[in-house]
């Protein structure tokens, strides 16, 4: 065989195998053959519950940011109910408050749970107990969260907080009872509360990160240290990012903490713009504003489907590198 | 054979589709006419439903075609619309009064004006409360069932150990603030509160300026009035006892809920609500009857007392047949026994017998002579500690009465809640400023 028989033949061989494309059967019976039946079957049940309780609400609540009604009767009004949430004094009021929560728990929330997974990661011993303890607060149910939490932030000298601050010899503390410490104190609490949750998800992705990696960082001399700044966060990058999105669109709809703590106040301190939506639907026990509830909702959810359409955007090279 | 997946899809199909018919249908009685009326808050314990099991059987045997189902319910802002329009609402409800003007100009409520002319006590009703049932065509849409005037509420125990005579509550505002430090300073309890959440923010700081002569609109609503002396005189007296005295204690995020629990825990002094508080004090928030005191809210010149009251309504989507024995029913539950002895007795003995409240203090929303005489055929069974309550009820009838504001009330007082708070938290509070801006807000939702 001549090289060049040889390489003809290398080359067929590695040349893709034509396969003659069995004509593919669009009719309903081919689909039906095919397991289609029976996989829509299957998921007719989730499609029926998506619809009605999904994607049925947000259609309707689109319709009705166009509409003034008290669910009785509609009318039509154009952008109406946009123009007046935008006229709202208190929408600004509301958006500072919201970005402000935003920014509090993504400067002490966010990186709290990193640095708990990471030392958490490190332990050699009772390493579930630990998980079991740091999870804890995520099982209690958030109203009876903030109830206790409630109690805890009581402004008198004998509160729980307060007490405790006592022993250190600083003075009782106003926390949710004072527009400048309310914030703060709700963004205290809700970290509390999510913490567990994000380092259980750190602490999976930890375990994904290869230990020679760690291994070779230790023959090259790094300290532990060394060892987090340039292999475990690099590693968990891809989960960071898409944990820092996701506590964006959760602080962008803090809802729970201001309504049970403080009810937006004192003096509208606490006032968020999910707290916002739900004055409008629910505050006026009579007809409600459901169109302005309905149209800053609207507003919202472009807004975040924005903000989350750049941030991968601006992000993909970093996260996929 | 079939395969095993394909048979567990067809069922869970089935069974989806089953389960979201079966949400969809409805049940009928054995030709009896069903009756859902609202009679118990939620929580409420046994005893309520003992006294409600001996009214039930009393109505149902005089009205044998008629099954009474009684169902738990509470007027609360914030559901209230979703339920009216979702149809989940009983047959039978009350609203208060300040709601039911808009409700009837919505054409949420039934008419009832023939159903009250054919029971012949139209002409009966006191006509300034009459008047919250009737629209512009003199058309009722609603039974004026209960009437309250706002009192000041009282802890006799904590008066006792702050050396105050519980006998003799406070008849000035000044003494108010007095007793409030002195029982703030011996106790360590809050001397004084007020509501600040839910909009009772703006309801409570609406009554304590009526008594001090200050209104929150003109008469006919059209024209916001909230920067005035009586409202700011209130603002300052609320700041002087937070600031000067510290005797507001240390919570001032409250609501109607949350202060009646406070109080009912004995933590508050003294403040401000419903004279027919008691009964909610009792039954939901296990209040000891024996530290209860209730006199009158304190008047300055040119002062009144703020009412209110609620409403036995129906919505208008009933057919004739129920239509007709709910007029049956709020007739015989709530109206009769403000006017029939027997109707009267009937209904104090069950609630007495069961454990409930009887001789809360109220209004007459019939007339005074017919109230007061309602009182003595019940007095057997009243079980409150009316002497407890002299303060109020000898002094009530000697205040002028003044409604709540006319025009948006709910969200007028949405918009006084921040000021009260900002009062409260703020010490540096600029009360001028926030009335004058309260008042450009109230006038733009005035104007729509």
């Amino acid at each position: 065989m001549t090289v060049i028989d040889e390489r003809r033949a290398v080359e067929q061989r590695l040349r893709p195998r034509t396969v003659t494309p069995r004509r593919r059967d669009r009719s309903i019976r081919g689909w039906v053959r095919r397991g289609g039946l029976v996989t829509l079957l299957f998921a007719l049940p989730m499609i029926l519950v998506f619809t009605v309780y999904s994607w049925w609400p947000i259609l309707q609540s689109i319709w009705m940011s166009f509409q003034k009604t008290n669910l009785i009767t509609y009318r039509f009004v154009g952008l109406d109910n946009f123009a007046n949430v935008l006229a709202d004094p208190l929408l600004g009021r509301a958006v500072l408050n919201t970005a402000y929560f935003a920014l509090l728990a993504l400067v002490f929330g966010f990186p709290l749970p990193i640095l708990m997974a990471v030392l958490m990661s490190e332990v050699r011993r009772l390493k579930g107990l630990y998980s079991a303890l740091a999870y804890l607060p995520v099982i209690v149910p958030p109203v009876v969260a903030v109830l206790l939490w409630k109690f805890f932030y009581s402004a008198s000298p004998t509160g729980v907080f307060n007490t405790i601050l006592g022993w250190v010899g600083i003075p009782p503390q106003p926390w949710i009872q004072d527009a400048t410490q309310a914030m703060p104190s709700l963004v205290l609490e809700a970290t509390w509360a999510a913490a567990g949750g994000s380092i259980i998800i750190y602490l999976a992705a930890l375990l994904s990160v290869p230990p020679e990696l760690y291994d070779a960082a230790e023959v090259d001399g790094a300290t532990i240290w060394h060892k987090i700044w340039h292999v475990t966060l690099p590693q968990l990058r891809g989960v960071i990012f898409v944990m820092l999105i996701l506590q964006i669109i959760a602080t962008a709809q803090v809802f729970l903490e201001p309504y049970l703590f403080t009810g937006g106040g004192p003096n509208n301190a606490t006032v968020t713009v999910l707290l916002l939506i739900y004055r409008y639907a629910f505050e006026n026990s009579l007809g409600g504003k459901y169109g302005e509830a309905t149209a800053l909702s609207v507003m919202l959810a472009l807004f975040l489907a924005a903000a989350s359409f750049l941030y991968f955007k601006a992000t993909q090279k970093w996260s996929t590198d | 054979m079939k395969s095993p997946t394909k048979v567990i899809a067809i069922a869970a199909a089935f069974a989806t589709v089953a389960s979201l018919a079966a949400c969809s249908s409805g049940g009928s009685s054995d030709g009896k006419v069903e009756l859902r009326v609202a009679t118990f808050p939620p929580g409420a314990d046994q005893a309520a439903y003992d006294a409600f099991a001996t009214q039930e059987a009393q109505f149902e045997k005089k009205y044998p075609n008629i099954d009474i189902i009684g169902v738990e319910y509470e007027w609360e802002g914030p559901t209230f619309t979703a339920q009216l329009a979702a149809g989940s609402l009983p047959d039978v409800f009350t609203v208060p009064f300040t709601d039911a003007k808009t409700l009837l100009e919505n054409g949420q409520l039934a008419d009832v004006t023939e159903e009250i002319d054919e029971l012949g006590y139209a002409d009966k009703f006191n006509p300034i409360i009459l008047d919250a049932v009737k629209d512009a065509d003199g058309h009722l849409f609603g039974f004026p069932r209960q009437a309250y005037a706002l009192g000041l509420q009282y802890n006799r125990e904590l008066f006792e150990q702050a050396g105050l005579d519980p006998d003799s509550p406070p008849t000035t505002w000044d003494e108010v603030r007095e007793y409030a430090k002195q029982i703030s300073e011996a106790t360590g309890k809050a001397g004084y509160a007020t509501m600040t959440q839910n909009n009772t923010g703006g309801w409570q700081l609406t009554a304590q300026s009526a008594s001090r002569g200050g209104f929150l609109q003109s008469d006919d609503g059209a024209t916001s009035t909230i920067a005035n002396d009586g409202v700011k005189a209130t603002l300052e007296y609320f700041h002087e006892l937070r600031w000067e005295d510290d005797s507001m204690g240390d919570n001032f995020l409250l609501d109607w809920g949350s202060i009646n629990q406070e109080f009912a825990a004995g933590n508050i002094g003294m403040y401000t609500s419903g004279s027919d508080l008691y009964t909610a004090l009792v039954r939901d928030f296990s209040l000891d009857p024996s530290v209860y005191g209730l006199t009158t809210i304190p008047m300055e010149d040119g002062g009144k007392v703020l009412g209110g009251g609620d409403i036995a309504v129906l919505p208008p989507t009933l057919d004739d047949a129920t239509k007709a024995a709910a007029v049956k029913w709020v007739d015989w539950y709530y109206m009769q026994k403000l006017l029939n002895e027997d109707a009267a007795v009937a209904d104090a003995k069950a609630l007495s017998d069961a454990g409930q409240a009887v001789g809360t203090p109220v209004l007459p929303v019939l007339d005074q002579a017919t109230y007061e005489e309602s009182l003595t055929w019940i007095e057997p069974y009243v079980n409150v500690p009316r002497d407890q309550m002299t303060g109020f009820i000898d002094g009530i009838f000697a205040q002028t009465p003044v409604g709540e504001p006319k025009s948006h009330t709910q969200e007028v007082y949405a918009l006084l809640d921040p000021v009260v708070q900002a009062v409260l938290t703020d010490e540096n509070a600029d009360i001028d400023a926030l009335l004058a801006q309260a008042d450009k807000d109230a006038q733009a939702l005035i104007d729509g």
